[in-house]
């Protein structure tokens, strides 16, 4: 039995359900509110979840029992009296430590929790960066979107943000340096692209295997690092369009990526209406697309960034992916075949799976 | 003290009572002192800046008022959600 935890527009719902079936709504929270982004801690058994309200704001919520009831977490915020306020939590994710977590959001800012969630400090160190100023906001704000940690290492800690690039820590988040070289931004002229950091950086996952090896979505191509992030290469040049959002790894396979392509940042559908998952075991020198079982005609779906999960790893990795119309998609061999799990939806933000 | 009256999950986070005797000069300063009898409530009408959140509407005897609006102590605060459809 696989659980879902769809984040949505309209609330969070929880799916469960036997891979290649149906899966069945066992609970919803939040009714009509957005939620951004929603996982269950594998360490703890516990879910968090992100929450913009239209009117009272965003706040991290947690809950030991998806039928019962949340409990708001503290410290979710920035520094008060100050210019700026906390817009959105886009992201949760466990840390290498016990006990602790990340939460990125808007405007650019990660918050650590040493208590599974229950209170949470901003990062100060990024948050007073000086290069701050210089930060520019992406379409969906400015968003700190991927956080990944360095596997047995807590000291050390990968960020990205939309449009601010690739940001590291190795000393547990007192000092940030960037790591964008080869990034090129084609939504700028060429003397924009002497900037370092207006980086439309749209995720970023590590090769669990070979950690100094990352796979990027950029707003314009898909990125790979050999050298833990410092520099990048493009890949994604046999792909149907360098525009996308979401990307996943398969653990068990450092060669592995899959990206879903959208065929552009003005036209931010499937191609030529057709629903495709392209992945690489070759570390990007070539791409398969994986479509059986997904629409194949009449299809301009839209999927977000964090609406890509896996559960598991090697040729038995589920795989599940909602769409901004309300599908979720779902593979049980690694993207070999796919099967639609839920269609009427609100539309879908995010996506984890246990 | 001006009388600040909330509903929904404002009322819950405070306690259950939709209505509170409040001291205060100014819309912020009365709920200020909510959030000093009641921190559940803190960042959910005002955030960070100070500010009132953009879809919550605060009333002065009917009137709609900002941050720093003046307000007696025969006053009446209503706090309520604005109505911002469309885009929902």
């Amino acid at each position: 039995m696989t659980e879902l935890l769809v984040g949505t527009k309209k609330g969070l719902f929880v799916l469960e359900g036997a891979p290649g079936e149906d899966f069945r709504i066992t609970a919803r929270a939040f009714a009509g509110e957005p939620v951004d982004y929603a996982l269950r801690d594998p360490r703890t058994g516990r879910a968090l979840a992100g929450v913009t309200n239209p009117f009272y704001g965003p706040k991290i919520w947690f809950t030991d029992d998806l039928t019962g009831d949340w409990q708001q977490a503290e410290g979710v915020e920035l520094p008060p009296g100050g210019s700026a306020a906390l817009e959105r939590i886009w992201v949760i994710a466990p840390a290498e430590k016990e006990g602790r977590l990340y939460a990125g959001g808007d405007p650019g800012v990660l918050f650590q929790s040493d208590d599974n969630g229950e209170s949470w400090q901003l990062n100060q160190a990024l948050w007073n960066h000086p290069t701050r100023p210089q930060w520019q906001p992406g379409g969906g704000g400015l968003c700190l979107h991927s956080i990944v940690p360095w596997p047995g290492d807590p000291d050390r800690l990968t960020v990205a943000i939309s449009a601010a690039g690739i940001w590291h820590t190795e000393d547990g988040g007192r000092s940030w340096e960037t790591g964008n070289q080869g990034l090129m931004a084609g939504y700028l002229p060429e003397a924009g692209n002497e900037q370092p950091l207006a980086l439309c950086v749209h995720h970023v996952e590590r090769a669990p295997l070979r950690p100094e090896r990352l796979f990027l979505q950029f707003h314009g191509g898909v990125y790979r690092s050999d050298d833990a992030g410092r520099s990048w290469a493009e890949i994604g040049a046999p792909l149907p369009s360098d525009f996308g959002f979401p990307l996943a790894v398969d653990p068990a396979d450092p060669d592995s990526a899959y990206v879903i392509p959208l065929v552009a940042d003005l036209d931010r559908v499937t191609p030529e209406g057709r629903v495709r998952v392209y992945e690489t075991r070759d570390a990007g020198e070539s791409w398969t697309p994986r479509g059986e079982g997904l629409p194949d005609a009449d299809a301009y779906l839209t999927v977000l960034r964090l609406a890509l999960a896996r559960s598991g790893q090697g040729s038995a990795m589920e795989m599940y992916f909602g769409s901004t119309t309300g599908q979720v998609f779902g593979s049980a061999d690694a993207g070999g075949g796919w099967w639609t799990l839920a269609n009427l939806l609100p539309p879908v933000h995010s996506v984890t799976a246990n | 003290m001006a009388l600040l009256c909330v509903r929904g999950p404002l009322k819950t986070l405070a306690g259950g009572q939709g209505q509170h005797r409040l001291d205060g000069e100014t819309i912020v300063a009365v709920i200020a002192g909510l959030e000093a009898e009641h921190p559940t409530v803190r960042g959910w009408i005002l955030d960070e800046r100070g500010s009132i959140r953009r879809h919550i509407n605060v009333y002065v005897n009917g009137e709609r008022g900002a941050e720093l609006t003046p307000v007696g102590p025969e006053d009446r605060i209503d706090v309520l959600p604005a109505i911002s459809g469309g885009e929902q």
